[in-house]
């Protein structure tokens, strides 16, 4: 299936990737420090291991941003 | 790795920083990535929701919009700025425990004692390096 992520095209195999698996997939370290809009939505985070991505899917994902001093 | 940004570019970020101050300003550089380096095209000043002269952070909402309208000029987000208003230009612990992206280059603009310093460092597994920075003079 084909998933458009951060704005880019990818092919893959599996047609049962959980968006906690597409972010692991992407090497996202740390997944509870990203917020993820699905198709232009927000997901929450507790969500992540449970939406299957579906051929033709938008994921964006950004990391926390924040520091100080 | 060189990050490469026109005179503006600086300049814009250190008016952000002083119209801020004494709150700590932030924002994001967007460009290209290339063989001789990042070379950062625009300067997108974003909101510090904690309204802190000790911290920031950004909202997700306002995050995914500039990331968009960047994406839409072509180019990612390759660094993010913000001002230590009476610190010096270096990562706090807090910055580095929080660098959760390791392909972001962070950009710091001091203004203690009233005299501007700007480095830029790379954070990878909490080690910390620091990234030249380069005014591009022509083109």
């Amino acid at each position: 299936m084909k998933i458009t992520i951060n704005g880019k095209g990818t092919a893959h195999d599996r047609t049962d990737i959980t968006l906690a698996e597409l972010l692991v997939i992407n090497k996202v370290a740390a997944p509870h420090m990203v917020t993820v809009q699905l198709n232009g939505g927000f997901v929450a985070g507790d969500k992540y291991e449970s939406i299957f991505i579906k051929d033709g899917d938008e994921v964006d994902f950004l990391y926390f941003m924040g520091g100080g001093r | 790795m060189t990050v490469i940004a026109r005179q503006e570019i600086f300049n814009k970020m250190i008016a952000h920083s002083k119209v801020e101050a004494p709150i700590e300003a932030t924002g994001y550089l967007a460009g290209i990535r290339t063989p001789e380096g990042i070379i950062a095209l625009e300067a997108y000043p974003m909101v510090n929701i904690d309204a802190s002269a000790e911290h920031f952070s950004f909202s997700p909402e306002e995050q995914f919009r500039v990331m968009k309208e960047a994406r839409g000029k072509g180019l990612e987000m390759v660094a993010v700025y913000h001002s230590h208003p009476a610190t010096p230009a270096r990562l706090s612990e807090e910055d580095i425990r929080l660098a959760y992206d390791p392909d972001m280059v962070h950009v710091i603009i001091s203004l203690k004692d009233d005299k501007v310093d700007i480095k830029a460092f790379n954070v990878r597994d909490s080690a910390v390096s620091e990234v030249k920075m380069e005014v591009k003079r022509h083109g």
